[in-house]
Protein backbone atom coordinates (compact mmCIF):
# COMPACT_ATOMS: atom_id res chain seq x y z
CA UNK A 1 0.00 0.00 0.00
CA UNK A 2 1.87 3.02 -1.17
CA UNK A 3 0.16 5.14 1.84
CA UNK A 4 0.69 3.24 4.78
CA UNK A 5 0.50 5.68 7.13
CA UNK A 6 -2.04 8.11 8.10
CA UNK A 7 -2.14 11.72 7.68
CA UNK A 8 -4.23 14.68 8.69
CA UNK A 9 -5.08 17.75 6.91
CA UNK A 10 -5.08 21.15 8.31
CA UNK A 11 -8.60 20.75 9.75
CA UNK A 12 -7.46 17.61 11.71
CA UNK A 13 -9.12 15.18 9.33
CA UNK A 14 -7.60 12.05 8.07
CA UNK A 15 -6.98 11.68 4.67
CA UNK A 16 -4.68 8.52 4.93
CA UNK A 17 -7.66 6.35 3.74
CA UNK A 18 -9.34 8.34 1.24
CA UNK A 19 -5.87 8.78 -0.01
CA UNK A 20 -5.55 5.02 -0.79
CA UNK A 21 -8.32 5.33 -3.72
CA UNK A 22 -6.72 8.56 -5.20
CA UNK A 23 -2.91 7.32 -5.44
CA UNK A 24 -1.39 8.79 -8.44
CA UNK A 25 -4.25 11.33 -9.67
CA UNK A 26 -3.85 14.76 -11.27
CA UNK A 27 -6.66 16.51 -9.27
CA UNK A 28 -6.28 19.78 -11.12
CA UNK A 29 -8.05 17.28 -13.90
CA UNK A 30 -10.30 14.87 -11.85
CA UNK A 31 -13.83 15.60 -13.46
CA UNK A 32 -17.22 14.51 -12.04
CA UNK A 33 -19.19 13.24 -14.45
CA UNK A 34 -23.03 13.82 -15.32
CA UNK A 35 -24.71 11.09 -17.25
CA UNK A 36 -27.18 11.14 -19.47
CA UNK A 37 -30.86 11.55 -18.19
CA UNK A 38 -32.31 8.67 -19.64
CA UNK A 39 -35.26 8.26 -17.26
CA UNK A 40 -36.41 11.85 -17.73
CA UNK A 41 -35.71 11.90 -21.74
CA UNK A 42 -38.26 8.91 -21.99
CA UNK A 43 -40.82 10.04 -19.63
CA UNK A 44 -40.85 13.19 -21.56
CA UNK A 45 -41.21 11.38 -24.79
CA UNK A 46 -44.13 9.62 -23.46
CA UNK A 47 -45.75 12.76 -22.33
CA UNK A 48 -45.79 14.32 -25.72
CA UNK A 49 -46.86 11.53 -27.45
CA UNK A 50 -49.62 11.15 -24.99
CA UNK A 51 -50.31 15.02 -25.80
CA UNK A 52 -50.39 14.69 -28.93
CA UNK A 53 -52.99 11.72 -28.97
CA UNK A 54 -55.43 13.66 -26.95
CA UNK A 55 -54.99 16.63 -29.46
CA UNK A 56 -55.04 14.43 -32.38
CA UNK A 57 -58.53 12.96 -30.82
CA UNK A 58 -60.29 16.41 -30.05
CA UNK A 59 -59.06 17.46 -33.61
CA UNK A 60 -60.56 14.40 -35.41
CA UNK A 61 -63.55 14.06 -33.22
CA UNK A 62 -66.73 15.74 -34.28
CA UNK A 63 -66.59 18.98 -31.96
CA UNK A 64 -67.59 21.98 -34.01
CA UNK A 65 -64.88 24.44 -32.07
CA UNK A 66 -66.49 27.47 -33.88
CA UNK A 67 -69.79 26.85 -31.40
CA UNK A 68 -67.45 27.50 -28.12
CA UNK A 69 -65.82 30.34 -29.59
CA UNK A 70 -68.90 31.75 -30.73
CA UNK A 71 -70.84 30.82 -26.99
CA UNK A 72 -67.84 31.81 -24.74
CA UNK A 73 -68.73 35.26 -24.22
CA UNK A 74 -72.45 35.08 -25.17
CA UNK A 75 -74.73 36.81 -22.43
CA UNK A 76 -76.78 33.55 -21.30
CA UNK A 77 -73.03 32.38 -20.66
CA UNK A 78 -71.90 35.22 -18.93
CA UNK A 79 -74.78 35.50 -16.53
CA UNK A 80 -74.12 32.07 -15.66
CA UNK A 81 -70.24 32.82 -15.19
CA UNK A 82 -71.73 35.90 -12.77
CA UNK A 83 -73.64 33.12 -10.96
CA UNK A 84 -71.12 30.84 -10.20
CA UNK A 85 -68.57 34.18 -9.04
CA UNK A 86 -71.95 35.53 -6.63
CA UNK A 87 -72.79 32.33 -5.46
CA UNK A 88 -68.87 30.99 -4.51
CA UNK A 89 -68.42 34.56 -2.95
CA UNK A 90 -71.34 34.70 -0.34
CA UNK A 91 -71.23 30.36 0.24
CA UNK A 92 -67.28 30.99 1.29
CA UNK A 93 -68.44 34.51 3.34
CA UNK A 94 -70.97 32.43 5.16
CA UNK A 95 -68.89 29.48 5.41
CA UNK A 96 -66.06 31.37 7.04
CA UNK A 97 -68.03 33.57 9.03
CA UNK A 98 -70.22 30.59 10.64
CA UNK A 99 -66.91 28.13 10.62
CA UNK A 100 -65.21 31.29 12.39
CA UNK A 101 -67.52 31.48 15.11
CA UNK A 102 -68.41 27.93 15.38
CA UNK A 103 -64.87 27.13 15.82
CA UNK A 104 -64.50 29.68 18.60
CA UNK A 105 -67.83 28.29 20.24
CA UNK A 106 -66.30 25.15 20.14
CA UNK A 107 -62.90 26.02 22.07
CA UNK A 108 -65.19 28.02 24.90
CA UNK A 109 -65.69 27.53 28.53
CA UNK A 110 -69.20 27.08 27.93
CA UNK A 111 -70.91 23.94 27.68
CA UNK A 112 -73.88 24.62 26.31
CA UNK A 113 -72.05 26.10 23.20
CA UNK A 114 -69.30 23.49 22.57
CA UNK A 115 -72.09 20.97 22.50
CA UNK A 116 -74.30 23.26 19.94
CA UNK A 117 -71.25 23.87 17.78
CA UNK A 118 -70.21 19.93 18.22
CA UNK A 119 -73.64 19.18 17.12
CA UNK A 120 -73.53 21.46 13.79
CA UNK A 121 -70.83 20.05 12.56
CA UNK A 122 -71.91 16.73 13.08
CA UNK A 123 -74.59 17.33 11.51
CA UNK A 124 -73.89 19.41 8.42
CA UNK A 125 -70.90 17.87 8.03
CA UNK A 126 -72.73 14.43 7.38
CA UNK A 127 -75.48 15.19 5.09
CA UNK A 128 -74.37 15.41 1.31
CA UNK A 129 -74.54 18.84 0.42
CA UNK A 130 -77.21 18.17 -2.51
CA UNK A 131 -79.17 16.76 -0.07
CA UNK A 132 -79.36 20.23 2.05
CA UNK A 133 -79.83 22.13 -1.46
CA UNK A 134 -83.29 20.15 -1.84
CA UNK A 135 -83.92 20.66 1.60
CA UNK A 136 -84.04 23.86 1.99
CA UNK A 137 -85.40 24.25 -1.27
CA UNK A 138 -88.20 22.13 -0.47
CA UNK A 139 -89.35 23.89 2.93
CA UNK A 140 -92.45 24.97 1.91
CA UNK A 141 -93.63 21.11 1.99
CA UNK A 142 -93.45 21.95 5.57
CA UNK A 143 -93.56 25.16 6.53
CA UNK A 144 -95.73 27.00 4.20
CA UNK A 145 -95.27 30.27 6.19
CA UNK A 146 -92.23 31.44 7.60
CA UNK A 147 -92.49 33.61 11.39
CA UNK A 148 -90.55 34.69 14.14
CA UNK A 149 -92.57 33.03 16.86
CA UNK A 150 -95.50 34.18 15.33
CA UNK A 151 -94.08 37.48 14.15
CA UNK A 152 -93.29 38.83 10.73
CA UNK A 153 -95.01 35.84 8.52
CA UNK A 154 -93.75 35.56 5.14
CA UNK A 155 -94.23 32.65 2.32
CA UNK A 156 -92.00 30.18 2.23
CA UNK A 157 -92.03 30.14 -1.33
CA UNK A 158 -91.42 33.92 -1.47
CA UNK A 159 -88.27 33.54 0.56
CA UNK A 160 -86.39 30.91 -0.53
CA UNK A 161 -85.65 31.16 -4.23
CA UNK A 162 -83.30 29.20 -6.04
CA UNK A 163 -80.25 31.79 -4.85
CA UNK A 164 -81.18 32.12 -1.11
CA UNK A 165 -81.95 27.91 -0.74
CA UNK A 166 -78.15 27.91 -2.61
CA UNK A 167 -76.69 30.00 -0.60
CA UNK A 168 -77.84 28.32 2.78
CA UNK A 169 -77.48 24.92 1.40
CA UNK A 170 -73.58 25.50 0.25
CA UNK A 171 -72.71 27.90 3.10
CA UNK A 172 -74.13 26.35 6.24
CA UNK A 173 -72.26 23.27 5.06
CA UNK A 174 -69.00 25.09 4.12
CA UNK A 175 -69.43 26.68 7.98
CA UNK A 176 -69.23 23.26 9.31
CA UNK A 177 -65.94 22.23 7.11
CA UNK A 178 -64.26 25.83 7.45
CA UNK A 179 -64.59 25.80 11.41
CA UNK A 180 -62.53 22.64 11.83
CA UNK A 181 -60.09 24.56 9.54
CA UNK A 182 -60.01 27.41 11.83
CA UNK A 183 -59.80 25.55 15.03
CA UNK A 184 -56.50 23.44 13.80
CA UNK A 185 -55.05 27.37 12.74
CA UNK A 186 -56.10 28.77 16.25
CA UNK A 187 -54.50 25.23 18.21
CA UNK A 188 -51.40 25.76 16.06
CA UNK A 189 -51.02 29.12 17.66
CA UNK A 190 -48.81 28.96 20.75
CA UNK A 191 -51.38 29.14 24.38
CA UNK A 192 -48.58 31.64 25.73
CA UNK A 193 -50.08 34.06 22.84
CA UNK A 194 -53.24 34.14 24.58
CA UNK A 195 -52.05 34.50 28.06
CA UNK A 196 -49.91 37.62 26.93
CA UNK A 197 -52.41 39.17 25.01
CA UNK A 198 -54.35 38.92 28.29
CA UNK A 199 -51.56 40.33 30.34
CA UNK A 200 -51.76 43.22 28.40
CA UNK A 201 -55.46 43.65 29.48
CA UNK A 202 -57.44 42.14 26.40
CA UNK A 203 -60.62 40.35 26.90
CA UNK A 204 -60.61 36.29 25.68
CA UNK A 205 -62.74 37.36 23.01
CA UNK A 206 -60.46 40.51 21.49
CA UNK A 207 -56.98 38.77 22.25
CA UNK A 208 -58.83 35.77 20.00
CA UNK A 209 -59.37 38.04 17.30
CA UNK A 210 -56.61 40.04 17.14
CA UNK A 211 -53.82 38.41 18.46
CA UNK A 212 -54.61 34.05 18.10
CA UNK A 213 -56.93 34.25 14.61
CA UNK A 214 -54.29 36.51 12.69
CA UNK A 215 -51.38 33.85 13.31
CA UNK A 216 -53.55 30.91 12.88
CA UNK A 217 -54.34 33.05 9.39
CA UNK A 218 -51.16 31.48 8.18
CA UNK A 219 -52.54 27.97 8.58
CA UNK A 220 -55.88 28.88 8.09
CA UNK A 221 -55.96 30.40 4.28
CA UNK A 222 -54.45 27.44 2.54
CA UNK A 223 -57.04 25.07 3.29
CA UNK A 224 -60.03 27.65 3.04
CA UNK A 225 -57.90 28.75 -0.50
CA UNK A 226 -58.46 24.44 -1.34
CA UNK A 227 -62.10 25.05 -0.11
CA UNK A 228 -63.11 28.20 -1.92
CA UNK A 229 -61.70 26.23 -5.24
CA UNK A 230 -63.56 23.47 -4.36
CA UNK A 231 -67.09 26.26 -3.62
CA UNK A 232 -66.50 27.01 -7.43
CA UNK A 233 -67.21 23.48 -8.45
CA UNK A 234 -69.74 22.82 -5.86
CA UNK A 235 -71.97 25.83 -6.47
CA UNK A 236 -72.61 23.52 -9.97
CA UNK A 237 -75.31 21.68 -7.41
CA UNK A 238 -77.29 25.17 -7.45
CA UNK A 239 -78.16 24.13 -11.14
CA UNK A 240 -80.74 21.44 -9.78
CA UNK A 241 -82.63 23.49 -7.78
CA UNK A 242 -83.21 26.11 -10.86
CA UNK A 243 -80.52 28.48 -10.06
CA UNK A 244 -78.70 30.02 -12.66
CA UNK A 245 -74.92 29.55 -12.69
CA UNK A 246 -73.01 28.32 -15.29
CA UNK A 247 -73.72 24.55 -15.55
CA UNK A 248 -77.35 25.22 -15.98
CA UNK A 249 -77.07 28.31 -18.23
CA UNK A 250 -74.78 26.08 -20.82
CA UNK A 251 -77.64 22.93 -20.32
CA UNK A 252 -80.34 25.55 -21.34
CA UNK A 253 -78.23 26.61 -24.59
CA UNK A 254 -77.96 22.45 -25.77
CA UNK A 255 -80.99 21.68 -24.61
CA UNK A 256 -81.63 24.20 -27.42
CA UNK A 257 -78.84 23.30 -29.74
CA UNK A 258 -77.77 19.54 -29.20
CA UNK A 259 -74.03 20.73 -29.30
CA UNK A 260 -73.43 18.92 -25.63
CA UNK A 261 -70.09 18.47 -25.74
CA UNK A 262 -69.17 22.42 -27.27
CA UNK A 263 -70.77 23.94 -24.22
CA UNK A 264 -69.72 21.40 -21.62
CA UNK A 265 -66.32 22.43 -23.17
CA UNK A 266 -67.66 26.51 -22.95
CA UNK A 267 -68.19 25.77 -19.20
CA UNK A 268 -65.08 23.73 -18.42
CA UNK A 269 -63.52 26.83 -19.48
CA UNK A 270 -64.52 29.16 -17.28
CA UNK A 271 -64.11 27.20 -14.06
CA UNK A 272 -60.81 26.67 -15.05
CA UNK A 273 -60.63 30.45 -15.54
CA UNK A 274 -62.40 31.07 -12.18
CA UNK A 275 -59.93 28.67 -10.48
CA UNK A 276 -56.56 30.27 -11.76
CA UNK A 277 -57.49 33.84 -10.71
CA UNK A 278 -58.77 32.19 -6.91
CA UNK A 279 -55.13 30.59 -7.15
CA UNK A 280 -53.36 33.79 -7.80
CA UNK A 281 -55.27 35.39 -5.34
CA UNK A 282 -54.53 33.12 -2.67
CA UNK A 283 -50.67 32.97 -2.72
CA UNK A 284 -51.00 37.47 -2.67
CA UNK A 285 -53.33 36.95 0.52
CA UNK A 286 -51.06 33.94 1.87
CA UNK A 287 -47.95 36.55 1.71
CA UNK A 288 -49.82 38.72 3.28
CA UNK A 289 -50.67 36.78 6.30
CA UNK A 290 -46.94 35.60 6.60
CA UNK A 291 -45.51 38.99 8.03
CA UNK A 292 -43.33 38.29 10.82
CA UNK A 293 -42.31 35.19 9.83
CA UNK A 294 -39.87 35.87 6.90
CA UNK A 295 -36.44 36.34 7.69
CA UNK A 296 -35.39 40.28 7.65
CA UNK A 297 -38.63 41.28 6.35
CA UNK A 298 -39.53 43.56 4.01
CA UNK A 299 -40.11 47.28 4.99
CA UNK A 300 -42.96 46.72 7.03
CA UNK A 301 -45.98 48.57 5.61
CA UNK A 302 -47.65 48.97 8.99
CA UNK A 303 -44.93 51.65 10.12
CA UNK A 304 -44.47 53.82 7.48
CA UNK A 305 -43.28 56.65 9.70
CA UNK A 306 -41.54 54.40 12.18
CA UNK A 307 -38.41 55.79 11.24
CA UNK A 308 -38.85 59.25 11.40
CA UNK A 309 -40.69 59.28 14.68
CA UNK A 310 -37.63 57.01 16.25
CA UNK A 311 -34.78 60.08 14.96
CA UNK A 312 -36.89 62.61 16.38
CA UNK A 313 -37.60 61.08 19.53
CA UNK B 1 -50.63 52.28 52.41
CA UNK B 2 -51.62 49.02 50.95
CA UNK B 3 -49.03 46.30 49.52
CA UNK B 4 -49.55 46.64 46.09
CA UNK B 5 -49.51 42.34 45.98
CA UNK B 6 -51.31 40.72 48.60
CA UNK B 7 -51.78 37.06 48.78
CA UNK B 8 -53.79 35.43 51.67
CA UNK B 9 -53.93 32.44 52.20
CA UNK B 10 -54.46 31.16 48.41
CA UNK B 11 -55.21 27.58 47.33
CA UNK B 12 -54.83 26.47 44.05
CA UNK B 13 -55.94 22.84 42.71
CA UNK B 14 -55.44 21.40 40.06
CA UNK B 15 -58.23 18.77 40.13
CA UNK B 16 -57.27 16.29 42.79
CA UNK B 17 -53.76 17.93 43.18
CA UNK B 18 -53.04 21.17 45.35
CA UNK B 19 -50.40 23.14 43.31
CA UNK B 20 -51.02 26.14 46.28
CA UNK B 21 -50.79 25.30 49.53
CA UNK B 22 -52.15 28.31 51.76
CA UNK B 23 -50.03 30.41 50.32
CA UNK B 24 -49.46 33.95 52.08
CA UNK B 25 -47.33 36.89 50.81
CA UNK B 26 -47.34 40.88 50.60
CA UNK B 27 -45.42 42.86 48.44
CA UNK B 28 -44.61 46.18 49.48
CA UNK B 29 -44.52 49.64 46.76
CA UNK B 30 -40.80 49.55 45.07
CA UNK B 31 -40.34 46.35 46.99
CA UNK B 32 -38.47 43.63 44.55
CA UNK B 33 -38.89 39.89 46.14
CA UNK B 34 -37.45 36.94 44.35
CA UNK B 35 -38.93 33.45 44.54
CA UNK B 36 -36.80 30.69 44.31
CA UNK B 37 -37.62 26.67 44.79
CA UNK B 38 -37.46 23.72 43.34
CA UNK B 39 -39.29 23.12 40.00
CA UNK B 40 -42.91 21.76 40.30
CA UNK B 41 -42.72 24.07 43.76
CA UNK B 42 -45.80 25.93 42.25
CA UNK B 43 -43.61 29.91 41.33
CA UNK B 44 -45.05 30.05 38.18
CA UNK B 45 -48.85 29.19 39.47
CA UNK B 46 -48.79 32.05 42.10
CA UNK B 47 -47.70 34.66 39.62
CA UNK B 48 -50.36 32.88 36.98
CA UNK B 49 -52.66 33.32 39.98
CA UNK B 50 -51.39 37.11 40.86
CA UNK B 51 -51.66 37.93 37.66
CA UNK B 52 -55.39 36.38 36.65
CA UNK B 53 -54.30 33.53 34.43
CA UNK B 54 -55.48 31.22 36.70
CA UNK B 55 -58.14 31.19 39.14
CA UNK B 56 -57.63 30.64 42.66
CA UNK B 57 -59.70 28.17 45.10
CA UNK B 58 -59.73 29.39 48.30
CA UNK B 59 -58.36 32.54 50.14
CA UNK B 60 -58.25 36.19 48.26
CA UNK B 61 -55.48 38.09 46.47
CA UNK B 62 -55.51 42.25 46.26
CA UNK B 63 -53.45 44.31 43.79
CA UNK B 64 -53.31 47.85 45.18
CA UNK B 65 -56.14 47.22 47.79
CA UNK B 66 -58.78 46.04 45.21
CA UNK B 67 -59.64 41.98 45.18
CA UNK B 68 -58.21 40.18 42.21
CA UNK B 69 -61.55 38.56 40.22
CA UNK B 70 -63.75 39.58 42.94
CA UNK B 71 -66.34 41.86 43.84
CA UNK B 72 -67.17 41.82 47.61
CA UNK B 73 -71.02 41.51 48.91
CA UNK B 74 -71.19 41.13 52.42
CA UNK B 75 -69.12 37.70 53.13
CA UNK B 76 -68.74 36.49 49.71
CA UNK B 77 -66.89 37.17 46.81
CA UNK B 78 -69.15 37.51 43.74
CA UNK B 79 -66.54 36.96 40.25
CA UNK B 80 -66.24 39.58 38.54
CA UNK B 81 -66.87 39.99 34.44
CA UNK B 82 -64.28 39.13 31.59
CA UNK B 83 -64.14 42.88 31.42
CA UNK B 84 -63.41 44.00 34.91
CA UNK B 85 -60.73 41.38 34.97
CA UNK B 86 -59.34 42.21 31.56
CA UNK B 87 -59.10 45.74 33.42
CA UNK B 88 -57.52 44.59 36.71
CA UNK B 89 -54.85 42.97 34.59
CA UNK B 90 -53.53 45.34 33.35
CA UNK B 91 -52.32 46.59 36.81
CA UNK B 92 -49.97 43.29 36.79
CA UNK B 93 -47.66 43.36 33.77
CA UNK B 94 -46.22 39.76 33.54
CA UNK B 95 -42.79 38.83 31.73
CA UNK B 96 -43.11 35.22 30.41
CA UNK B 97 -40.23 32.30 29.97
CA UNK B 98 -40.99 32.60 26.56
CA UNK B 99 -41.41 36.10 25.98
CA UNK B 100 -44.58 35.49 24.23
CA UNK B 101 -43.94 38.62 21.99
CA UNK B 102 -46.58 38.54 19.18
CA UNK B 103 -44.59 37.45 15.99
CA UNK B 104 -46.87 39.57 13.73
CA UNK B 105 -46.34 42.69 14.84
CA UNK B 106 -43.51 44.67 14.79
CA UNK B 107 -41.79 45.41 18.12
CA UNK B 108 -43.20 48.92 18.20
CA UNK B 109 -46.68 47.68 17.40
CA UNK B 110 -46.29 45.08 20.10
CA UNK B 111 -45.45 47.95 22.81
CA UNK B 112 -48.38 49.81 21.36
CA UNK B 113 -50.91 47.31 21.34
CA UNK B 114 -52.06 47.70 24.99
CA UNK B 115 -51.78 51.13 25.75
CA UNK B 116 -53.36 52.49 22.61
CA UNK B 117 -55.78 49.42 21.70
CA UNK B 118 -56.62 48.27 24.95
CA UNK B 119 -56.55 51.62 27.59
CA UNK B 120 -57.13 54.03 24.80
CA UNK B 121 -54.81 56.25 25.02
CA UNK B 122 -53.24 59.29 22.85
CA UNK B 123 -51.57 57.34 20.17
CA UNK B 124 -48.66 60.02 19.94
CA UNK B 125 -48.23 59.78 23.79
CA UNK B 126 -47.96 56.07 23.63
CA UNK B 127 -45.48 56.22 20.94
CA UNK B 128 -43.29 58.74 22.21
CA UNK B 129 -43.34 56.49 25.55
CA UNK B 130 -42.95 53.40 23.63
CA UNK B 131 -39.77 54.68 22.23
CA UNK B 132 -38.31 55.96 25.26
CA UNK B 133 -38.73 52.45 26.80
CA UNK B 134 -37.18 51.06 23.97
CA UNK B 135 -34.06 53.49 24.44
CA UNK B 136 -34.37 52.13 28.04
CA UNK B 137 -33.97 48.35 27.29
CA UNK B 138 -30.88 49.55 24.54
CA UNK B 139 -33.47 48.15 21.69
CA UNK B 140 -34.12 52.01 20.11
CA UNK B 141 -32.99 50.63 16.63
CA UNK B 142 -35.23 47.71 16.39
CA UNK B 143 -38.54 49.23 16.59
CA UNK B 144 -39.45 48.42 12.98
CA UNK B 145 -38.43 44.77 13.15
CA UNK B 146 -40.10 41.87 14.10
CA UNK B 147 -39.34 39.51 16.80
CA UNK B 148 -38.41 36.43 14.73
CA UNK B 149 -35.26 39.13 13.96
CA UNK B 150 -34.34 39.80 17.15
CA UNK B 151 -32.32 37.39 19.69
CA UNK B 152 -33.65 35.79 22.46
CA UNK B 153 -32.33 38.18 25.05
CA UNK B 154 -33.28 41.00 22.42
CA UNK B 155 -37.07 39.66 22.14
CA UNK B 156 -36.86 39.27 26.30
CA UNK B 157 -35.88 43.08 26.57
CA UNK B 158 -38.87 44.12 24.44
CA UNK B 159 -41.24 41.89 26.60
CA UNK B 160 -40.38 43.53 29.45
CA UNK B 161 -40.61 47.26 27.45
CA UNK B 162 -44.43 46.05 26.32
CA UNK B 163 -45.32 45.28 30.11
CA UNK B 164 -43.69 48.25 31.22
CA UNK B 165 -45.86 50.13 28.44
CA UNK B 166 -49.04 49.05 30.54
CA UNK B 167 -47.73 51.35 33.47
CA UNK B 168 -48.54 48.47 35.90
CA UNK B 169 -48.34 48.64 39.35
CA UNK B 170 -46.59 45.62 39.58
CA UNK B 171 -44.08 43.61 37.03
CA UNK B 172 -43.92 39.95 37.80
CA UNK B 173 -41.29 37.81 35.66
CA UNK B 174 -41.62 33.74 35.37
CA UNK B 175 -38.02 32.43 34.89
CA UNK B 176 -37.25 35.48 32.38
CA UNK B 177 -33.70 34.15 31.80
CA UNK B 178 -34.35 30.27 31.71
CA UNK B 179 -35.05 29.99 27.76
CA UNK B 180 -31.84 32.11 27.02
CA UNK B 181 -28.23 31.11 25.66
CA UNK B 182 -26.21 31.97 28.82
CA UNK B 183 -24.28 34.54 26.96
CA UNK B 184 -27.69 36.67 26.61
CA UNK B 185 -28.76 36.18 30.10
CA UNK B 186 -26.37 39.31 31.47
CA UNK B 187 -28.32 41.56 29.28
CA UNK B 188 -31.92 41.10 30.73
CA UNK B 189 -30.42 40.81 34.23
CA UNK B 190 -28.65 43.83 33.75
CA UNK B 191 -32.23 45.45 32.21
CA UNK B 192 -34.10 44.24 35.10
CA UNK B 193 -31.39 45.47 37.72
CA UNK B 194 -32.01 49.52 36.75
CA UNK B 195 -35.54 48.59 36.70
CA UNK B 196 -35.67 47.02 39.84
CA UNK B 197 -33.23 50.43 41.42
CA UNK B 198 -35.99 52.71 39.32
CA UNK B 199 -38.15 51.64 42.21
CA UNK B 200 -40.51 49.39 40.14
CA UNK B 201 -42.77 46.79 42.01
CA UNK B 202 -40.86 43.03 41.33
CA UNK B 203 -41.60 39.55 41.84
CA UNK B 204 -39.00 37.35 40.14
CA UNK B 205 -39.00 33.61 39.98
CA UNK B 206 -35.67 32.57 38.55
CA UNK B 207 -32.71 30.45 39.67
CA UNK B 208 -30.01 32.98 39.50
CA UNK B 209 -29.11 33.26 42.63
CA UNK B 210 -26.51 36.00 42.56
CA UNK B 211 -28.91 38.15 40.73
CA UNK B 212 -31.30 37.60 43.90
CA UNK B 213 -28.50 38.54 46.52
CA UNK B 214 -27.70 41.55 44.49
CA UNK B 215 -30.81 43.15 44.03
CA UNK B 216 -33.84 41.15 46.13
CA UNK B 217 -35.33 43.18 49.29
CA UNK B 218 -36.63 39.86 49.97
CA UNK B 219 -36.16 36.31 49.23
CA UNK B 220 -39.12 34.00 49.13
CA UNK B 221 -38.67 30.18 49.12
CA UNK B 222 -41.03 27.85 47.92
CA UNK B 223 -41.42 23.50 47.82
CA UNK B 224 -44.25 21.67 47.41
CA UNK B 225 -46.93 24.56 47.00
CA UNK B 226 -46.09 26.27 50.01
CA UNK B 227 -43.67 29.27 51.01
CA UNK B 228 -41.27 27.36 53.72
CA UNK B 229 -38.95 30.26 54.16
CA UNK B 230 -38.78 33.93 53.81
CA UNK B 231 -36.04 36.73 54.89
CA UNK B 232 -33.62 38.77 53.35
CA UNK B 233 -31.00 37.50 50.83
CA UNK B 234 -28.28 37.49 53.70
CA UNK B 235 -30.28 35.54 55.89
CA UNK B 236 -31.39 33.19 52.82
CA UNK B 237 -28.51 32.62 50.17
CA UNK B 238 -25.72 33.49 52.54
CA UNK B 239 -26.15 31.49 55.72
CA UNK B 240 -29.53 29.69 55.10
CA UNK B 241 -30.99 28.44 58.46
CA UNK B 242 -33.84 26.57 56.72
CA UNK B 243 -32.37 23.11 56.32
CA UNK B 244 -34.37 22.26 53.07
CA UNK B 245 -33.17 26.08 51.83
CA UNK B 246 -29.58 25.87 52.53
CA UNK B 247 -29.55 22.30 50.36
CA UNK B 248 -31.29 23.58 47.61
CA UNK B 249 -28.79 27.07 47.54
CA UNK B 250 -26.23 24.33 47.70
CA UNK B 251 -27.11 22.56 44.88
CA UNK B 252 -27.74 25.35 42.34
CA UNK B 253 -24.58 27.81 43.36
N1 LIG C 1 -52.37 23.43 34.08
C1 LIG C 1 -51.98 22.53 34.99
N2 LIG C 1 -52.68 21.38 35.14
C2 LIG C 1 -52.30 20.46 36.03
N3 LIG C 1 -51.23 20.58 36.84
C3 LIG C 1 -50.48 21.69 36.74
C4 LIG C 1 -50.82 22.72 35.80
N4 LIG C 1 -49.90 23.71 35.91
C5 LIG C 1 -49.04 23.31 36.87
N5 LIG C 1 -49.39 22.11 37.37
C6 LIG C 1 -48.71 21.40 38.46
O1 LIG C 1 -48.60 22.26 39.54
C7 LIG C 1 -47.33 22.12 40.16
C8 LIG C 1 -46.67 23.47 40.24
O2 LIG C 1 -46.33 23.89 38.94
P1 LIG C 1 -45.55 25.26 38.67
O3 LIG C 1 -46.24 26.35 39.39
O4 LIG C 1 -45.43 25.40 37.20
O5 LIG C 1 -44.15 24.97 39.33
P2 LIG C 1 -42.79 25.79 39.20
O6 LIG C 1 -43.06 27.02 38.40
O7 LIG C 1 -42.39 26.08 40.61
O8 LIG C 1 -41.82 24.89 38.53
C9 LIG C 1 -46.55 21.13 39.34
O9 LIG C 1 -46.59 19.89 39.99
C10 LIG C 1 -47.30 21.05 38.05
O10 LIG C 1 -47.22 19.74 37.51
MG1 LIG D 1 -42.29 27.59 36.53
Amino acid sequence: MPFKQSRADAAGNNIGVAMQDLAGIDFQRLRISRPIPYRQIAASILLFVFLIFIAHAFWVGAIEWHYVSDYLFSAPILKGVRGTIVMTICAMVIGIFLGTAVAMMRMSANPALRWAATGYIWLFRGVPALLQLLLWFNLALIFPTLSLFGFFPVNTVDVMTPFVAALLGLGIQQGAYTAEVVRGGILSVDRGQMEAAQSIGMTRLRAMLTIVLPQAMRVIVPPIGNETIGMVKLTSLASVIQYSEVLRTVGDVYYANSRVIELLIVAGIWYMVIVTVLSIGQSYIEKYFSKGWGRAAEAPKALPDGPAAMGAA
Amino acid sequence: MPPILQAIHVQKYYGAFQALKDVSLSVDRGEVVCIIGPSGSGKSTLLRCASQLESIDGGVITVDGEIAGYRRSGETLVPLGDVQIARQRQNVGMVFQRFNLFPHRSVLENLLEGPVRVQKRPVEECRKEALALLERVGLAAKAAAYPNELSGGQQQRVAIARALAMRPKILLFDEPTSALDPELVGEVLSVMKELAKSGMTMVVVTHEIAFCREVADRVVFMDGGAIIAAGSPEDMIVRPQNPRVASFISAVL
